[in-house]
This record gives structure tokens, C-alpha cells and sequence, in this order.
């Protein structure tokens, strides 16, 4: 792997950019891997890496249906916070914000990781109270947090409006290290970095069956032949029920849409995000000058990737109370994901009924911002059979009745 | 947006007018379940890509429950028939069969 670095750029700048090579190789399938992990996305390709990384395993082999990081790590809105109210959620989420700080060092690829600060907005008396909470148990936690009012919600977003007639701003909670990333970089970052360790990054491969022999898990058949393992890992988001189906186990999960759309591009005019959960919206303004807007989840089950159009109304609808002076602005593009939801609104971290086999999956509508710790946690758990980071994350919490219950807590977006 | 129509007040609205209830058919597990009943009956979900019952309500219109069929991959709905029933009925499992021959539903077996 060619370093990146300034000198890099000096020496392609004198001959035409001409010496840059691809950032990953596209690999063919091999007859055999130690391990196999389905989802070329953010969290397949984290943990990919850090298997390597900390345990050195590197005959991996990452297979992806679509194209890396098409899913939806590439469809989020790149909010990266860490301030969940459970200790579970708090430990693998400041895990993973701690990682992004050092993401583009580590990977020698510049992830754009940008710590602007992130207000979630109460609105109602219930989330001032909900919000007092989960600082102080942020504090606990060691997740830096404050409960800031009115004022300071003002002076940190100038073009925000506090006494809209529906949902008046009655202060937030900030989380001054939380922030956006560029998410693409995030897999190709990861990519790059595996890709140099020796594993295959296999795209346009989807996988259509689980061979098992007694209960133990042997391989995949794929659109591109069987490919031997001794562990597989489920990172594939949405359709984890899918695969888990293809397993012979069930899962926890419901599919549904969640999307987001960005204006057209205008000056800087607020510099930190912000998420006003009951209005189910959030936004942020990216480097190029778009408004980036994350919206609420259908109603209804769903694999269709693109999302209900009153759900953009409903969003928008409350946005523009809040921020009166994006009524004017036109909006450029619209997608959707779909995102795997849990009756607690928490991840499953988890070894499966079917030796061998284990999943990541059940992020839901935040799983971005875990990306890096997910990867951590997720790969010591195939390695080792546990991790501190994960265990509370396990498949079997839903018959033991163990949530970590953060639906409450976090209300639409988590 | 989908189109639905009430099986009860007959009427045929935008999705907006009603609220989706998850999965239907679900049978409630009595005080003497084993926790994997519970956990199976509160958690476990059949989460198809294709054909799936679920529950809707009527919320600004009748108010009543109902049940429908519906792709969860095209959005094509089947139609919608009445809560109080234990099987999605004949005419509901021909129009489902009309795009998914070979469609069984998972339950059944």
C-alpha cells in the first residue's frame, strides 16, 4: 500500500497524477477462508480490520451483494455521538467515537471526522427531564455531556427560532465531541486498510445459502460458487432477517425504510448538528454548504430503499418551524436505507443458534456512528468467543427479558 | 404512499389515515409460556422480503383494527380483511398467489 501523504501528493502533482494505484484490490473469490463476513459495508469492513489488527487473523474475505459501503453506510446522515442513557450503548458508542478521533491517522485515509458538537434539542418538559438524565448518567459513564439552556442552544445556532408555537426550544443536550464524518471514506478507509493485509473484498457476490454440518457452519453458497469457512459473520443491516432465514434461525428484527435528502448547497450557516427528536428530524450542514436532513422510519415493514413521501413533508414540516430560513431552500436529492430495528431500539452483538455463525446487526436507525467500535467489539467476540464491548449485546437478552432498553431513552434517533 | 382500504367502514384512504400494527396472526402466550414462547410472541418476528400480514388501524377514520396483506418489497398490497380471523382468508391467499404462486404462508406450517 502506497502511503498517503503530503509528499505523496507533491510527487503526483510533478507527473501528472499518473503513479496512483487503486486503494483496494477487487478480489476473486478463493475456494476457503478462516473467516467470511456477508456486508462489505462500515461495520463488515471494521470488523474485517480489526481482526486483522488486533488479533491477526487475515485470511478474510468480505462479500458484498451490491457495491462496498452501498448500503447503508453510504445512504446515513454521519452523525457520530456517544451520548446513549444505558452503560451498555454509552461503552460501545464512546468506544467508537473515541476511534473516529484517530480514524484518519490510523488508516492513513482521511475520514474528514469533524467533532463540530452535536445538540439533541428538548422540546417537550419530558425530554428536558429525559435529557437532565442522561447527562448525569453520562457523567457516570465518562462521556463528557451537558444539559445547556435556551440561550446556549441560541448563541451555538444562530438560525435556530426558540419559540416556535408548536415546539418550542427549552434546551438540549450537547455533546461538544460529537460530530460527522464522510462515511464513504469510512469503508473505503477500512477497505484500503484490509485490502493491504491481504484480505479479498468481493463485490457483486450475494450469498443465497449457509451449508451447515451438524450445527456447525462449514460455508456459503454464493452468486459466485461456495466459498468454505470456518466462521461466518452477518453484518448486512436490513437484511440480517434474510440471512438469518437462509441460517434457520429468527431473529428480533423488523425491516423498515429510513431517509434522509440534502438541499441545494449555500454558505456556512450553522456549524454544529442538530437533532430535534420529537419532530423525528435532524440536520446538519456538510462541507460543501448542503443542509443534510434525516427524517423518521415508515410505518410499515418494508425492503424498498427509498422511503414514503409524507414522512419527508412531516420532517421537513417541523424543520421549518424550527429553522425558518430553510423554508426557501430547494431540496436536491432524496434515498433511503433499510434499517434493521430491535424491540429495545439496541444492537444484537451476538453468537446464533448455529455454531460458527455469529451477527451484527440490528443498529436500526444509528449505526454509523458505532462503526469503529462495533468493528472492535464484533471482531474480539469472533475471535475470542466474547467481549467486554458486546456481551450485553447477546441474541439470547430477548428470552431473559435483559434489554437495554434506549427506545425510551433515545426516542426516534439513536 | 400506500392506498388502503378498511375492511370495517369500507373506506379506501391514504396510508395517512391509518396506523400500521406490525404482524398479524401473532398467538398471545397465556401465564404458563415457557420464556422462549414469550420471547417468541413479544420479539420474534417473520420480517419477509415479499408477502406479509400484518395489522393496520383505521386511527382518523373508524378506529377499528383490521388486517392486511401486503409486499414488503413492491409495496403491492393484496387487500385487507377482518381482524377476527385465525388464517388470512381464501380470496386474500388467491390474490397473493395471482404474483406469488408458489406463496405459503410461513405460519401454516
Amino acid at each position: 500500500m502506497k502511503k498517503y501523504s503530503v509528499f505523496a501528493v507533491a510527487r503526483e502533482a510533478m507527473r501528472h497524477h499518473t503513479g496512483w494505484t487503486r486503494a483496494w484490490r477487487d478480489a476473486q473469490p478463493k475456494k476457503r477462508y478462516d473467516v467470511i463476513i456477508v456486508g462489505a459495508g462500515g461495520h463488515g469492513l471494521a470488523t474485517a480490520y480489526y481482526l486483522g489488527k488486533n488479533f491477526g487473523i487475515t485470511n478474510v474475505a468480505v462479500l458484498e451483494k451490491g457495491w462496498l459501503g452501498g448500503g447503508n453506510t453510504g445512504r446515513n446522515t454521519t452523525i457520530i455521538r456517544s451520548n446513549y442513557l444505558q452503560d451498555p450503548s454509552a461503552a460501545i458508542y464512546e468506544k467508537a467515537r473515541s476511534l473516529y478521533e484517530t480514524m484518519s491517522q490510523d488508516l492513513n485515509y482521511n475520514v474528514m471526522f469533524s467533532p463540530r458538537g452535536v445538540i439533541m434539542l428538548a422540546q417537550t418538559e419530558h425530554e428536558v427531564r429525559g435529557y437532565k438524565r442522561t447527562a448525569h448518567a453520562n457523567a457516570l459513564q465518562g462521556v463528557s455531556t451537558e444539559f445547556i439552556g435556551p440561550d446556549r442552544v441560541k448563541q451555538l445556532v444562530p438560525i435556530i427560532n426558540l419559540d416556535g408555537p408548536r415546539y418550542p426550544v427549552l434546551g438540549g443536550l450537547w455533546q461538544a465531541r460529537g460530530g460527522t464524518a464522510r462515511h464513504d471514506a469510512v469503508a473505503w478507509g477500512y477497505a484500503r486498510a484490509c485490502s493491504d493485509m491481504g484480505m479479498d473484498i468481493i463485490q457483486k457476490c450475494e450469498v443465497t445459502g449457509v451449508r451447515q454440518t451438524g450445527g456447525k457452519v462449514t460455508g456459503v453458497s454464493t452468486t459466485r460458487g461456495d466459498i468454505d469457512c470456518d466462521k461466518l459473520g452477518f453484518v448486512v443491516a436490513g437484511h440480517s432477517g434474510q440471512l438469518a432465514n437462509m441460517a434457520g434461525f429468527r431473529l428480533p428484527i423488523e425491516s423498515v425504510a429510513l431517509q434522509a435528502l440534502v438541499s441545494e448547497p449555500i454558505k456556512p450557516c450553522m456549524d454544529v448538528v442538530v437533532m430535534a427528536n420529537t419532530v423525528h428530524g435532524y440536520m446538519s450542514q456538510s462541507d460543501k454548504g448542503e443542509m443534510v436532513i434525516g427524517g423518521g422510519t415508515d410505518g410499515h415493514n418494508n425492503y424498498t430503499q427509498r422511503g414514503s413521501f409524507h414522512h419527508i413533508e412531516e420532517t421537513v414540516r417541523a424543520l421549518v418551524e424550527t429553522f425558518p430560513m430553510i423554508s426557501r431552500l430547494k431540496m436536491l436529492r432524496q434515498w433511503g436505507g433499510i434499517v434493521d430495528v430491535t424491540g429495545d431500539r439496541s444492537p444484537i452483538l451476538s453468537k446464533t443458534p448455529v455454531e460458527g455463525v455469529f451477527i451484527n446487526g440490528g443498529w436500526g436507525t444509528g449505526g454509523f456512528k458505532a462503526i469503529p467500535g462495533s468493528g472492535w467489539g464484533f471482531a474480539e467476540l469472533m475471535a475470542k468467543g466474547h467481549s467486554p464491548l458486546t456481551d450485553a449485546f447477546g441474541l439470547e437478552r430477548f428470552a431473559e427479558g435483559r434489554f437495554i432498553d434506549e427506545s425510551v431513552a433515545a426516542g426516534v434517533a439513536h | 404512499m400506500l392506498i388502503l382500504t378498511c375492511p370495517c367502514c369500507h373506506v379506501t384512504a391514504e396510508e395517512t389515515e391509518f396506523h400500521g400494527g406490525g404482524e398479524a396472526h401473532l398467538k398471545r402466550v397465556g401465564p404458563d409460556g415457557a420464556e422462549g414462547d414469550f420471547e417468541s410472541y413479544l420479539f420474534m418476528r417473520q420480517n419477509p422480503k415479499g408477502v406479509h400480514l400484518e395489522r393496520w388501524r383505521h386511527v382518523y377514520g373508524c378506529g377499528k383494527w383490521f388486517h392486511m396483506a401486503r409486499d414488503t418489497a413492491t409495496l403491492e398490497v393484496f387487500g385487507s380483511y377482518a381482524a377476527q380471523t385465525l388464517a388470512p382468508p381464501d380470496h386474500i391467499v388467491d390474490a397473493i398467489r395471482k404474483r406469488h404462486p408458489d406463496w405459503q404462508w410461513p405460519a401454516a406450517s
